[in-house]
C-alpha cells in the first residue's frame, strides 16, 4: 500500500483499496490500486492521455462505482462525506455550470443545497469570487464568459463550501501560462492555510511539482501506478520555490518517471 | 447622434415583409381590376376590406368564439402535455405502457374522430375544446419528455454527488433544462390548437351563438358571398400570427438571458 506519512499524520482521508474499474464495454480502466491519502496531503495525478487520471478521480468522488475493491472516506462509507467537517468538493474537466444561473447563483449552488440562509451564501459566494477574481463578473450569465473564466467559475463554486476533501480535474487545463500560475500559488496558499486535503489530475509537470506533496505518476494499458514521487520541499511555497535549482531538479526527475510511464504504456 | 433607419437592427425583418406584402396586395388589387374578374370568383383586396367593416359584428362575434375554444384547447393541452411529461420521467415503465398510445392519438386524423366526439359530447364548446386539445398535445407531451430527459450528465452526476433528492433535482436542474424544449413544444402547439379548433368547428358545422370563423366561411360559401369569406379567413390567419409573435416573445422573456435559441449571437 502506497502510505503517504505526509507531515500530518491522522486518519486517512481516503483510502483505495484494491480498486478496480472495468467500464460496461468491458474496457479496463483500472487494474487494481491501492492508495491511502493522509489529511493535508496534496496528491498529483500525472500520465499520458486516457491512462485513468479521470476514472480514479471519480472513483474517489463516488461518482463511479469500483467494479472490484473499494474506496473509504475518513475510513468508513460515503455516508461520512458530507458531515462536519468532511465536505467533498470537486471540480470537473469541463465547467459543468448551469447555463440558466447568473455567476453568482451558480457559485451559490452548493450552498443552497447545504440550507445556508440568504446573508451568509452571499458573504461566502463573494468571497469565493474574490478568490477567483471574478468579482466584477458575478452578475453574468455563462455563456457571456471566455473558457477560463467559466473554469474559475468552477472552482469558486467549489471553494465556496469550504471544502476539507477537493478533487480537481485539471482545472487550469484551459488557461494561460501565467495565469495559471498565479492561480496554482493561491491554490498553495489556499490549501496549506485550510489544512485542505487536494486530489489534483494535471498534465503539467511545473504545476504538479509546484503543488503536491505527493506526486502519482500512472501508465495506461491498464491504468495503474507507475510509480510515486514526493516533493518534501516545505509548504507554504512561493515563487521564488518556482525560480530554484531544486525545483529544477524535480521537474527533470518527473520529466524523466513521465517518459518512462508513456513508453510502458504502449505495452 | 440618430442611427440611419436602415441600420436599426428592428428594421430589415419588420420592414421587408411590409414591403413585398404591400407590393403582392397591389398586384392582386390590379390585376382583379385589370381583368375584371368577378367579386364571386376571386374578390379583389378592397372588396374583402369592405366585407370585412361590414360585417364586423358578426365576424368580430365569430372571432371570439373561436379564440375561446383556442385559449381552451391551447392551456388543457399544455398542462396535459406537461403533467403526462412528468408522468413519463418517473419511470420508463410508464414510459414504454403509455407512449404508444399518446402516438396512436396524434397519428389518427383527428377530422375522422371528430363527428365521434362531436356526437359523445353533448355541449358543443365543449366538443370542440376536446377536438383541438388531442390535436394540440402531443408537441408538448414529447417535447417536455424529451426536454426533462436532456439534462447536461455533467449537471446530473454534480447534484449526485451532493446528494440532493430527487424533487430539488426536478425543480433545479431538469425544469430549468427542459424549458427551451418546452417552450419549442408550445410554439408548435399553440398554432395547432387554432387549427384544431378551425377544423373541429367545420366538421361540427354549428351556428347559432358558438359559431366561430370555420362556420362564417362554410355560411359565406353557401351563399357565394366570397368576400367574406376571404375576411374570415384573414381574422384566422391573422390570429395565427399574433399567437406566434407571442410565443415568440414569451420565448425572448425566458430563454434570452441564456439559451443560444433566443440569445442574440455576437458575430
Ligand atoms: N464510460 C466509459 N466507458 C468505457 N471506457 C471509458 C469510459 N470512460 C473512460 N473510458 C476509458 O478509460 C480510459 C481512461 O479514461 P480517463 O478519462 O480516466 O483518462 P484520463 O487519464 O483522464 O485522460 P485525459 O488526460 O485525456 O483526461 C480511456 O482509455 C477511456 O477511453
Ligand atoms: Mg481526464
Amino acid at each position: 500500500m502506497n502510505d503517504f506519512s505526509a507531515p500530518i499524520t491522522d486518519v486517512p482521508v481516503v483510502d483505495v483499496l484494491s480498486a478496480e474499474k472495468i467500464f460496461a464495454n468491458g474496457f479496463r480502466g483500472l487494474a487494481p490500486i491501492d492508495l491511502s491519502i493522509q489529511r493535508g496531503a496534496f496528491v498529483s495525478l500525472i500520465g499520458p492521455s486516457g491512462c485513468g487520471k479521470s476514472t480514479l478521480l471519480k472513483l474517489i468522488a463516488n461518482l463511479i462505482e469500483p467494479s472490484d475493491g473499494r474506496v473509504q472516506w475518513w475510513r468508513g462509507d460515503f455516508s461520512k462525506v458530507g458531515q462536519a467537517g468532511r465536505q467533498l468538493a470537486f471540480v470537473f474537466q469541463d465547467p459543468t455550470l448551469m447555463p440558466w444561473a447568473r455567476v453568482e447563483n451558480n457559485v451559490r449552488l452548493p450552498l443552497d443545497f447545504a440550507g445556508v440562509d440568504k446573508a451568509a451564501a452571499r458573504t461566502r459566494v463573494e468571497a469565493a469570487l474574490e478568490q477567483v477574481e471574478l468579482t466584477q463578473a458575478a452578475r453574468r450569465y455563462p455563456r457571456q464568459l471566455s473558457g477560463g473564466m467559466r473554469m474559475r467559475v468552477s472552482i469558486a463554486r467549489a471553494l465556496v463550501t469550504d471544502p476539507d476533501l477537493l478533487l480537481m480535474d485539471e482545472p487550469f487545463g484551459a488557461l494561460d501560462e501565467f495565469t495559471r500560475n498565479r492561480l496554482d500559488e493561491d491554490l498553495a496558499r489556499l490549501s496549506w492555510e485550510r489544512g485542505l486535503t487536494s486530489v489534483f489530475v494535471t498534465h503539467s509537470i511545473y504545476e504538479a511539482v509546484f503543488l503536491s506533496s505527493h506526486i502519482i505518476v500512472m501508465a495506461a494499458a491498464p491504468g495503474r501506478v507507475f510509480a510515486e514521487f514526493s516533493v518534501d520541499e516545505p509548504r507554504p511555497r512561493g515563487e521564488e520555490f518556482r525560480a530554484s535549482a531544486r525545483f529544477a531538479a524535480l521537474c527533470r526527475d518527473l520529466s524523466a518517471l513521465l517518459s518512462d510511464a508513456s513508453f510502458a504504456s504502449r505495452g | 447622434m440618430m442611427r440611419p433607419l436602415m441600420d436599426r437592427e428592428w428594421f430589415a425583418p419588420v420592414v421587408a415583409p411590409l414591403v413585398v406584402g404591400t407590393l403582392l396586395l397591389g398586384l392582386w388589387q390590379f390585376c382583379c381590376r385589370e381583368f375584371q374578374i368577378p367579386i364571386y370568383l376571386f374578390p379583389a383586396p378592397s372588396d374583402i376590406a369592405q366585407s370585412l367593416l361590414e360585417n364586423w359584428p358578426d365576424l368580430l362575434h365569430a372571432l371570439g368564439s373561436t379564440l375561446k375554444i383556442t385559449f381552451a384547447a391551447f392551456a388543457l393541452a399544455t398542462t396535459l402535455g406537461v403533467a403526462t411529461a412528468f408522468l413519463f420521467i418517473q419511470s420508463r415503465w410508464i414510459e414504454m405502457s403509455l407512449l404508444p398510445y399518446a402516438v396512436l392519438l396524434q397519428v389518427t386524423p383527428i377530422v375522422a374522430v371528430a363527428p365521434l366526439i362531436i356526437i359523445l359530447v353533448k355541449n358543443t364548446p365543449l366538443a370542440l375544446t376536446a377536438c383541438a386539445t388531442v390535436i394540440a398535445l402531443f408537441p408538448i407531451i414529447s417535447n417536455t419528455t424529451i426536454g426533462l430527459r436532456s439534462v447536461d450528465p455533467g449537471l446530473l452526476a454534480y447534484f449526485r454527488m451532493n446528494k440532493v433528492g430527487r424533487a430539488q433535482t426536478l425543480w433545479r436542474l431538469r425544469v430549468p433544462s427542459a424549458l427551451p424544449f418546452f417552450m419549442a413544444g408550445l410554439r408548435i402547439s399553440s398554432g395547432l390548437a387554432l387549427i384544431g379548433a378551425v377544423v373541429a368547428e367545420f366538421v361540427a358545422g354549428t351556428g347559432g351563438r358558438s359559431a366561430g370563423l370555420a362556420y362564417e366561411i362554410l355560411q359565406s360559401g353557401f351563399q357565394l358571398d366570397i368576400p367574406r369569406m376571404f375576411a374570415a379567413l384573414l381574422l384566422i390567419t391573422v390570429t395565427g400570427v399574433v399567437l406566434f409573435g407571442l410565443m415568440v416573445g414569451l420565448d425572448r422573456l425566458l430563454l434570452g438571458h441564456w439559451h443560444d435559441s433566443a440569445a442574440k449571437t455576437e458575430r
